[in-house]
């Protein structure tokens, strides 16, 4: 008897009671903490790590588009070598204050031109050429696309640039973060008798509409995003438009 | 329980005979998405088994004071939190892979071998054959991943994590990469292929 007993009352307190509303509430308040504190406790020992990580990647891009490597582990020291100078201009081509590498040149690209912070990475090679590096940012087909272009010190010819994207299409709009196609920037002006004009991004074969614009090969297959490459260089290099022509009438 | 299922069943059944991917066809968005090149394919796998074993033992675990009115809701707590600790880990030591699997690791929480898993043994079974049961089809879902990101890397880049395996002289005998090998559709032909291959071999998979 006793045992059926204990067995009634154990049924009770399994049916009954996690059933009730006030054992689910509790339940699941519990659950959450729980679940909240460990996410927490995570982000919180994670976050310098990724940081870390988010800047050493950004640094990469950087000293990319100067066509410089650096092997794994020495990302941090080459930039530190490498990149002399980084100042925020505006755009009437003056300095401003602020920090050229924590500027979000995601939001900057999205402002009035007339308001963007510019941030210029003044990059000096081995060789002892100095290149100014300037950071662009838009939309491809299917996410953000972003880059960095590195211009020679006479602010029209471009020595080299880095594009990268979230989610292009792989082998089509992707094909942007290739060599091949970042490559074709090399050795094109952004400014030819004083005045700015940037480099188009046209589809192969084809001649762009403005004669006098120097122009790159798109990605075939990839015309969005391509033109994405194309609209991005527009709208963040010509607020860089004063910055440039200053240095080309030095 | 009636029958008592051996260990070693509950861990290789999924490889093969019970595979969550290509006999129970689960899981199949995420095999679309990241096995375009081997390296995500692996490390997805590697990430599916890790939350796959370690929900299945938390579940496990607690499965007994769960109220079965909310226990779907307690499910995607305990995956989405693991889920979101794996991807803050990969975003801290593998910072490249992650930002190749970006949204992918995330969607994780709705890849339906996790829930079908906790449904279906991790709420009925103690924790060590739980564990087990996570890591076997954990190794199942990876198994198909790493061979559809192999043939699709192979045939579509030329390469096998990110290292060029067909030759120069290949390319320049006109051979050229299959395109259409990159793009989601390929997986699902691929997987459709070793469902082929599968069933062909097993008898008695083969629906009447």
């Amino acid at each position: 008897m006793s045992t059926v007993a204990s067995t009634v009352s154990k049924l009770k307190w399994n049916k009954m009671n996690k059933q009730s509303n006030t054992y689910t509430i509790i339940y699941i308040v519990i659950l959450a903490a729980v679940v909240g504190a460990a996410l927490a406790f995570t982000s919180l020992s994670l976050r310098d790590k990724q940081q870390a990580n988010a800047d050493m990647d950004k640094m990469r891009q950087i000293l990319a588009s100067a066509r410089i490597v650096p092997a794994s582990g020495e990302i941090v020291s080459d930039f530190e070598k490498y990149i002399v100078g980084k100042t925020v201009v505006n755009t009437a081509g003056e300095a401003v204050d602020g920090d050229a590498f924590s500027v979000d040149v995601a939001a900057q690209s999205k402002l009035k031109a007339s308001e963007r912070k510019l941030p210029v990475f003044e990059c000096r090679l081995d060789d002892g050429s100095l290149k100014y590096i300037l950071p662009v940012y838009g939309a491809g087909l299917w996410g953000p696309i972003w880059g960095y272009v590195a211009v020679d010190a006479d602010g029209s010819t471009i020595y080299g640039a880095y594009f990268a994207h979230q989610g292009e299409t792989p082998g089509l709009g992707a094909e942007i973060e290739k060599p091949a196609f970042s490559d074709q920037f090399e050795g094109k002006h952004l400014v030819k008798g004083g005045e700015f004009i940037p480099v188009t991004v046209v589809k192969a074969g084809q001649k762009p509409e403005d004669a006098s614009a120097d122009y790159v090969d798109g990605v075939s297959g990839g015309t969005i995003t391509s033109k994405g490459v194309g609209s991005m260089l527009d709208n963040c290099l010509s607020p860089y438009r004063a910055f440039l022509v200053n240095l080309s009438n030095k | 329980m009636a029958e008592k299922i051996s260990s070693k069943s509950v861990l290789f059944n999924p490889l093969s005979k019970n595979n969550p991917v290509v006999v129970q066809v689960l899981g199949i968005c995420s095999v679309l998405a990241v096995t375009a090149k081997l390296e995500p394919a692996i490390v997805m796998g590697m990430s599916v088994i890790a939350v796959l074993a370690f929900s299945n033992v938390i579940i496990s675990l607690i499965r007994n004071t769960i109220p079965t009115s909310i226990r779907i809701i307690v499910q995607l707590v305990v995956v989405a939190g693991l889920v979101v600790i794996v991807d803050q880990l990969l975003k801290a030591y593998a910072y490249d892979v992650s930002k190749q699997l970006s949204v992918f690791i995330g969607l994780i929480i709705t890849n339906c071998i996790l829930m079908g898993r906790l449904e279906a043994f991790a709420m009925a079974n103690k924790p060590w054959p739980s564990f087990l049961d996570g890591i076997g089809n954990g190794l199942g879902y990876t198994i198909i991943l790493v061979i559809v990101g192999f043939f699709r890397e192979l045939l579509g880049s030329g390469t096998l994590l990110g290292y060029q395996v067909v030759p120069d002289s290949f390319y320049e005998a006109g051979y050229v990469n299959n395109g259409l090998m990159i793009l989601p559709p390929m997986a699902l032909i691929v997987v459709a292929c070793i469902i082929w291959v599968q069933r062909a071999r097993n008898k008695d998979l083969q629906e009447p």
